[in-house]
């Protein structure tokens, strides 16, 4: 009798727990009621109309960074993601001191298990597959992890004859890793080529900011490369190029309206119009109208 | 001495104890040879990781021309991109290897200031990149086998590589050089610095020089970003894992060539040797796997890197 009663209380309390996470991690993502401030213009918003506009400020149009769960709530039809790999994992293959703590420091404030989160998804209505990278998570660089679960949600898109369409935002390889974050680059560029073998779309989304080893592998490769305005995109560091030439960089350098101009973006889209503009370029190759 | 005194103290021991020998002076003879000794040592048998990137980045190292002149006969450059110029540190050419036609490409460093100002430093902008493309293109027309060498600080960082698209050029390679049907082997020789490298290093074979370092951002970069302290760079070598033993023990470098105990600079037709005998077991081996094989198993070699990770 009092065996199948402990066990239900033994769930109940598990669900409790589960519960209450849940409920602490919305509270995290909508503050409401709160005012809050553009991180531009200094103005206070009220929460909601900050949420209500894309997280958007409505009188300096700033586009503030968001998550990786807010944008794909943003692009993708309600309850159509599923996510591929939430598990967590590590490696240090250079026996980096400190870097284990720092991952596991960094999933307990971001409540990722790294830097980009990879599924499955419909944008109006039509199936393809997603991958968003976060930089809250050390600055979203690219370690073997990041480069494997891209690579793996590769794959999948070219198995199952799917588009692909892929947030970036980064600060490069992850330097912790040395040579095993490297390799990724070409790890993913060459994925995306059997992608591209199929004949299948590749949408590659900039976002701020997308730099280095990101920059130069597969975020710079896609059929159509849109850009979040002024989202810094680029190769090399500002820092670097400014001590290497000895002269400051013009205003405006390597920023999305910069690579449009330069050929290496073929549109800017706001916030507000992504989803819909997403799913027009689908419906184009494809998917469904 | 630091390395590159320690490196040109050998080369003027080599005459010195040439003289010797001459003269017949047995006691100088055996000073000088005892110096020469102990500076070999020093820098070949038990250099430390920085050590070796000194090595690696010597001027006097024979560089990526010196090994074009000596493995391959009827060598004939080929310049630009065909878009929108050309990017001397980047060489490129048709040449015989073994008398088979083959591409060759190869980052280009000098010797001295004046050369280095001429290829800027090994440090390739979009357009060297857009013409290493360009004619692995042609070589897959042509069914050459392309051989490549790598030796670069990085990618040029500066306003106009970033205004042509340095990172788009970089992918491109990435992407394109895992599909391109033809052997590809690559030998780092010096220097084998970043995304920079990478775009020549997509391969079926990567050789690496001993004293050859490959990392993902030079060792003062690297403190910089992790130390914020850029002179602590001997350190961040030593963690790095950039030498071709630590390469060739994860398994990013398919082989490593053995340099000379007096110094690659003293003694380059042994290593030249050595290097065309390997190459062409390479190309041998390669050449045996129709197109689609070849392609595949040089994604298998791209994929283990990180597959455990998950």
């Amino acid at each position: 009798m009092e065996k199948p009663f402990l066990f239900r209380k033994e769930k109940l309390a598990g669900f409790k727990t589960w519960r209450n996470k849940i409920s602490e991690l919305t509270k995290k993502e909508a503050p409401e009621g709160l005012m809050r401030s553009c991180s531009k213009c200094q103005t206070m918003i009220e929460g909601i109309l900050f949420e209500k506009a894309s997280h958007v400020c409505p009188h300096c149009g700033h586009h503030e960074s968001i998550d990786a769960y807010t944008r794909i709530r943003l692009w993708t039809d309600p309850h159509s993601f599923s996510e591929w790999d939430k598990k967590p994992a590590a490696v240090n293959p250079l026996n980096f001191p400190d870097y284990p703590a720092k991952l596991a420091s960094n999933r307990e404030k971001t409540q990722l298990y790294e830097a980009v989160v990879c599924g499955s998804a419909k944008i109006m209505n039509q199936p393809c597959v997603v991958c968003v990278m976060d930089n809250r998570f050390m600055m979203a660089s690219m370690g073997s992890i990041v480069g494997e679960k891209i690579t793996q949600a590769i794959e999948r898109a070219t198995r199952k004859n799917l588009p692909l369409i892929l947030c970036a935002t980064s600060g490069g390889a992850r330097m912790q890793e040395g040579i095993y974050s490297l390799m990724q680059m070409a790890k993913t560029s060459a994925a995306l080529a059997k992608h591209h073998e199929k004949g299948l779309l590749y949408i590659s989304f900039l976002t701020h900011p997308t730099t280095g080893g990101v920059t130069a592998s597969f975020a710079s490769l896609g059929d159509i490369i849109l850009a979040e305005p002024k989202a810094l995109i680029g190769f090399a560091g500002q820092r670097v190029i400014e001590s290497t030439i000895r002269q400051t960089l013009p205003e405006g350098f390597q920023s999305a309206e910069f690579q449009l101009a330069h050929g290496f973006v073929d549109a800017i889209v706001q916030r507000q119009d992504q989803r819909e503009t997403l799913g027009r370029i689908l419906a184009m190759h494809g998917g469904k109208r | 001495m630091n390395v590159n005194e320690r490196l040109e103290r050998l080369t003027q021991l080599k005459t010195e104890i040439k003289n010797a020998i001459d003269q017949s002076e047995t006691t100088v003879f055996e000073t000088l040879t005892n110096e020469q000794k102990t500076i070999r040592e020093s820098l070949f048998l038990t250099a430390d990781a920085w050590t070796k990137v000194q090595i690696a980045r010597y001027a006097g190292r024979p560089n990526a021309l010196y090994y074009i002149q000596a493995m391959f006969t009827d060598v004939f450059e080929l310049h630009g991109d065909r878009q929108s110029g050309e990017d001397a540190a980047m060489f490129g050419a048709l040449g015989r290897f073994l008398g088979v036609p083959v591409t060759i490409l190869a980052q280009r460093k000098g010797s001295n200031l004046q050369e280095n100002l001429a290829c800027n430093f090994g440090m390739n902008t979009p357009e060297g990149y857009r013409k290493a493309l360009r004619l692995m293109k042609q070589a897959e027309k042509f069914k050459r086998p392309i051989i490549t060498f790598v030796d670069t600080p990085g990618a040029y960082p500066g306003i106009s590589a970033e205004e042509k698209g340095q990172g788009e050029a970089i992918a491109r390679n990435l992407m394109e050089m895992a599909r391109l049907n033809v052997p590809i082997v690559t030998i780092v020789i010096g220097e084998g610095g970043s995304g920079g490298a990478l775009a020549l290093s997509v391969c079926d074979s990567l050789i690496m020089l001993e004293h050859a370092v490959y990392s993902i951002l030079s060792p003062e970069g690297f403190a910089t970003i992790l130390y914020k302290d850029a002179s602590r760079a001997s350190e961040a070598a030593a963690t790095m894992k950039l030498t071709a033993q630590d390469l060739h023990r994860n398994g990013f470098a398919d082989h490593m060539i053995t340099e000379p105990i007096e110094g690659i600079h003293l003694a380059p037709e042994k290593v030249v040797a050595s290097l065309t005998q390997l190459v062409r077991e390479e190309l041998i081996r390669h050449r045996k796997l129709t197109p689609t094989a070849l392609v595949a198993k040089r994604y298998q070699r791209l994929r283990t890197f990180g597959k455990d990770s998950l």
